[in-house]
């Protein structure tokens, strides 16, 4: 099969090949969309996360918090909701469903509404490993900032969280890889991200595959950078003689 | 506050449209969870050989079908396989040789773990009884490394059931479809979207609590 690279050159409503392949003045080409999809896919995929992993650590706290069994079934029933219902369906839910439920929701941007649903899903995920992160520590990690007059809110955020987070690092890494992979699910409700940027301009140009392979390796450039910047974080992270990390949550 | 109105759910509807799409995604769930464990087993084997010609392949093939978002490997599949095949295949074949084909990278990792987590000695003992390869992988040791890893298979399964749903960017015709579809016939999208959440929570939640019964009854006591 001949590939035909100068798709990406050519004006969106004219279809003629632009000298530069970067549209000039209110002109855009396709390789203008292009990066402008992948700007929504980065976008939609770094909020949804900060949405994540503000609410997972929320939740995954709240799951070990010692005597007090109703925000412990609180922070259960919140992940066995959100993880037993498809994204794709919990995207329709935010979009079309809770809308018509709710009336004030009626005005919020569809970006807003697909960041809620990605971010909420994968809080579910996150506080999963946030509380694994919690309970791996040794038990007198958590006596100890009792027995120096910490409040909860004190040996949790001086003494628990800092070395859990750290233990988390590798399985937070993949799930924020696996962000940017799920954000494709936006397309079913039109964000003009990089998945339905391959369905309408691989049905516009005729050139699916060209089309295909260049939303691909966006992905997986996205994945790399989170990837790199992840390590990057681990390394600034580690505490001398502390091993967090390396072989990593997998074992036996 | 909008009126809901369920009594659009009757046996005509479910019989009109929910079955057709829950047989579908069950048995693309069924057949995918089969072939990836086969298909799986073969990736995890080859990986684990030893020999980099057969270890290379495997690992590229599972790291760029796990590296890929679900969506695009989908739309990969129906726009390749037709071409691969020179002739025009429905949406939901494709979903069946994309599930299995994505199941198998997914699978594999797992097989891997399973086989990797069996003592050497098992491996050793099999040889000091003149057992070929082919007999001490298929008579000691991937029956254990299957028995240890059956609920994170299962668990894997649950997660393939719940984004068989994916199959919507090529238009199969799947339970999410059947209850959209439904919803666009009665003029009721938004019932019938709760109704597929609460199908779709009620399975998956069903299953993982036999998955947590099964981790409790099947773990090997060592």
């Amino acid at each position: 099969m001949a590939m035909d690279w100068m798709v990406f050159c050519k004006d969106t409503l004219s279809g003629d090949v632009v000298a530069g392949c970067f549209g000039k003045g209110r002109d855009i080409t396709y390789l203008d969309w292009l990066f402008s999809a992948w700007g929504w896919t980065v976008s939609v995929s770094l909020t949804a996360l900060v949405v994540a992993l503000v609410v997972g650590s929320i939740i995954g706290v709240i799951r070990t918090l010692p005597n007090s069994p109703w925000l412990t079934r609180f922070g259960n029933g919140w992940v066995e909701l959100f993880r037993n219902i498809p994204l794709l369906v919990q995207i329709f839910l935010w979009y079309f469903v809770l809308p018509a439920l709710v009336p004030p929701m009626k005005n919020f941007p569809p970006f807003i509404l697909v960041v809620l649903a990605l971010g909420l899903f994968t809080s579910a995920r996150i506080a999963e490993q946030v509380r694994a992160g919690i309970l791996a520590l040794p038990k007198g990690q958590r006596y100890a900032g009792m027995a120096v007059g910490f409040t909860t809110v004190q040996y949790y955020r001086y003494v628990l969280l800092p070395m859990a987070y750290r233990i988390i690092i590798p399985p937070l890494t993949s799930e924020s890889m696996n962000i940017f992979k799920n954000s494709a699910v936006a397309f079913a409700v039109s964000i003009p991200e990089l998945t339905q940027y391959a369905l309408q301009v691989g049905e516009e140009t005729a050139r699916p595959i060209e089309v295909y392979l260049a939303v691909t390796v966006l992905y997986a450039i996205s994945a790399l950078v989170i990837n790199r910047i992840f390590a990057w974080i681990e390394k600034r992270a580690r505490v001398p003689g502390f091993v967090s990390s390396g072989t990593g949550a997998g074992g036996h | 506050m909008l009126n809901l109105d369920f009594s659009i759910l009757n046996w005509g509807l479910i019989q009109g449209f929910i079955l057709k799409g829950l047989w579908f995604s069950i048995l693309l769930t069924a057949v995918a969870t089969a072939g990836g464990i086969f298909f799986g087993t073969l990736l995890a084997l080859m990986r684990l050989s030893g020999q980099k010609w057969l270890d290379a392949p495997a690992a590229l093939y599972v790291n760029v079908m796990r590296s890929v978002p679900l969506v695009m490997v989908i739309l990969w599949f129906f726009l390749l396989v037709p071409l691969l095949i020179g002739r025009p295949i429905g949406a939901e074949y494709s979903a069946v040789v994309t599930f299995i084909a994505l199941a198998a990278a997914y699978f594999s990792e797992i097989m891997r773990a399973g086989i990797q987590s069996i003592p050497r000695g098992q491996v050793f003992a099999g040889q000091a009884v003149g057992m070929t390869y082919g007999q001490n992988m298929r008579l000691v040791i991937l029956p254990q490394a299957f028995r240890n890893m059956l609920p994170v298979l299962l668990t894997q399964t649950i997660i393939l059931f719940q984004d068989t749903s994916l199959v919507y960017a090529i238009g199969a015709y799947d339970l999410l479809k059947g209850f959209e579809t439904a919803g666009k016939n009665f003029g009721r999208p938004i019932e019938t979207y709760l109704m597929a959440t609460v199908t779709y929570f009620v399975i998956s939640y069903s299953l993982s609590s036999v998955v947590k019964s099964i981790n409790r009854k099947f773990a090997i006591i060592r």
